[in-house]
């Protein structure tokens, strides 16, 4: 399932056409191994957005190569034909905010991506209290999203992400309205379930509390990465 | 795959009842304006069924007794009654008036019967209180809505008639209840004139020297009296005898009478078709309306709903949610909504509205099946919007940037 983590090669993407054309990202180049958790940091407008739906299979790269697991996405203008599908087998989104379901209780919201992939009601709601368990949460299992505190609500997220084991996990600022202490834990979270389950994670991130824990970090800037090696430092 | 909309409506029951109450109100208005028309088709055929005719013998070339005008003399009967085919014959009249009891006064369709008993043509079928009609003058029978008593005295025109029975539904094409009196006495009423009138009447066929003809003593005489004296009814209501054909005794009796008849299919097309088409159409055309306006809302209240819920459904389309789920979640809420607000509709019009309305309300269980289904269609229709709203988003929106 983990297969090859995250392969991106000449990535380019232009908005517009002729003299009001913008290029958006100008050549990322990204490796991710399964397990392995990288940080991607980079100045507002630098491009960030626009790599990130590219990874997240939500626009169209101009040009390049991304490979997500064992499936090539895009190579030069092919493409996946079914991007939905993708997005809900081969992707997981933890975000800024949790943007739980509001209307589904917490069990539900991490059981719905199983379920809409034709996994049986029984078997995704035993798949989400497993992880629900594995964060933590699971003592919350019944309770509707408003009723969670911000920490909740954000493992929880993690969960729902987790919830389908697929081989990459993108996650936009995913501790930007956390305090120090909880920031750290969901990193170490997220390095824990990497490691569980081969799970290759890119975290976008301008947080300087969780930055020194990455290994390795990509900087982009006016829509090219630079590789770094991070502090790596122990989350206690 | 458990149901998005079940429990949206589940999380948000309050905010879907009380929308689906004010949508049934308004559905309620509409079932009660179906049931005003078929009230009134109702009561025109009450009319007719409670004649206890086959045949309505009225004025050549008139739409008569209820649509139009019609005056035929009241011994035409006994020609009609020797045709082949007919079994009993009856003179009747109608007169809408404002009957007087008391201090108060109520519209009512007078209607004059000839001596007879139940079952005579134009006579109630049944009573719910009292005596049908025994004496020829100065009793009357009336339906149960002119809330009169037994015993009650009414005023029609300058004669007083002690109410000595009761009855129920009957009605006129427009919903009045009426009041059977003898013959001679609706007759004399339809053409009774004050006394200042007949003085002047008198004064100008006295003048009339064709009338006045010294050589001639008694003439004068005659003809005031003729004038004061009515021989003219509305109509022939007419019995068939086992075994014949309304029809085939109804051509028999325009060619020999040269008099206008009436089949009861003929009768009820006039009733319906024409003395209640505008009314009708005034009702459909306020259903329409209504209509618009309940798709109108929805259409509102369910696009408002998916508004709210835009974050929530970019994050479903991200995490790789079909377009026919999502669809199918704006659309099942639509329906749910329609469906709370026909029960609270049909609720609503069954025991509050109905029951107040001064016509009579008919509720007819194929028309709430029919309300039932143009309503969910409504709601289906009325969902498009959202669904188009829903479908336009970019999953793009939840990750943001």
């Amino acid at each position: 399932m983990a297969g090859k983590g995250i392969h991106i090669e000449g990535l380019k993407k232009r908005y517009g056409k002729g003299d009001t054309a913008v290029d958006a990202l100008k050549g990322v180049n990204i490796q991710v191994a399964p397990g392995e958790v990288v940080g991607l940091v980079g100045p507002s407008g630098s491009g960030k957005s626009t790599l990130l739906k590219c990874l997240g299979a939500v626009i169209e790269p101009t040009s390049g190569r991304m490979v997500l697991g064992n499936d090539t996405i895009y190579n030069d203008g092919w493409k996946v034909r079914d991007l939905r599908a993708l997005r809900r087998d081969k992707i997981g989104f933890v975000f800024q905010a949790p943007y739980l379901i509001p209307f589904l209780d917490v069990t539900d919201n991490v059981a719905l991506l199983p379920m809409l992939a034709g996994v049986s009601n029984s078997e995704a709601r035993k798949r989400a209290l497993e992880l629900l368990q594995s964060l933590d949460v699971e003592a919350r299992a019944k309770a509707m999203p408003a009723q969670l505190s911000g920490g909740e609500q954000q493992r929880v997220a993690i969960a729902r992400g987790l919830v389908n084991r697929p081989p990459v996990i993108l996650a936009d600022e995913p501790t930007a309205p956390l305090d120090s202490e909880r920031a750290l834990a969901v990193i170490r979270m997220l390095n824990d379930m990497a490691r569980r389950f081969e799970t290759a994670i890119i975290v976008v991130t301008h947080d300087e509390k969780i930055i020194p824990t990455f290994k390795r970090i990509y900087h982009i800037r006016d829509g090219v990465t630079y590789e770094e090696a991070g502090e790596g430092r122990e989350i206690l | 795959m458990i149901s998005l909309a079940g429990r949206d409506i589940m999380h948000a029951w309050g905010k879907f009842v009380f929308t689906g109450m004010g949508l049934g109100l308004l559905i309620g208005v509409t079932l009660s304006m179906a049931g005003i028309y078929r009230g009134m088709v109702d009561d025109g055929k009450a009319l007719l069924d409670n004649s206890g005719a086959d045949l309505w013998v009225v004025q050549k070339d008139t739409l008569g007794p209820y649509a139009e005008p019609s005056s035929i003399y009241d011994d035409v009967w006994r020609a009609i009654r020797g045709i082949p085919g007919v079994a009993r014959t009856a003179n009747v009249t109608y007169l809408t008036m404002q009957v007087r009891q008391g201090e108060r006064d109520v519209r009512t369709l007078v209607t004059g019967v000839t001596a007879g008993g139940a079952g005579t043509p134009g006579w109630p079928p049944y009573l719910v209180a009292g005596r049908q009609i025994t004496r020829g003058h100065y009793e009357a029978v009336a339906d149960i809505a002119t809330h009169f008593k037994l015993g009650d005295r009414l005023q029609i025109r300058r004669n007083h008639y002690t109410v000595v029975g009761l009855t129920r539904r009957m009605v006129s094409s427009s919903g009045d209840p009426m009041i059977f009196i003898p013959l001679k006495d609706a007759q004399e009423a339809q053409f009774l004139k004050d006394n200042d009138a007949i003085r002047q009447q008198r004064r100008r066929t006295a003048e009339n020297p064709a009338f006045n003809r010294p050589q001639v003593p008694g003439l004068l005489d005659s003809v005031i009296a003729s004038q004061n004296t009515n021989q003219y009814v509305n109509a022939v209501l007419v019995q068939l005898a086992p075994g014949y054909q309304a029809t085939e005794v109804a051509d028999s009796i325009r060619r020999w009478k040269r008099l206008t008849v009436y089949t009861r299919n003929q009768m009820e097309e006039i009733l319906i078709g024409k003395l209640i088409a505008t009314s009708a159409k005034q009702i459909a055309m306020f259903l329409v309306i209504l209509s618009i306006v309940s798709a109108a809302i929805v259409a509102f209240i369910i696009y408002t709903l998916t508004l709210g819920k835009i974050r929530e459904i970019a994050v479903l389309k991200l995490i790789g949610t079909k377009n026919r789920t999502i669809a199918g979640l704006i659309m099942q809420q639509a329906i749910a909504l329609g469906i709370i607000g026909f029960v609270v509709g049909k609720i609503s019009a069954t025991l509050l509205m109905a029951p107040i309305f001064p016509k009579h309300v008919l509720l007819e269980p194929l028309d709430s099946v029919i309300g039932l289904v143009a309503v969910i269609l409504i709601c289906i229709l009325a969902s498009l919007i959202a669904i188009r709203a829903a479908l336009k988003v970019d999953p793009a929106e939840a990750i943001g940037g």
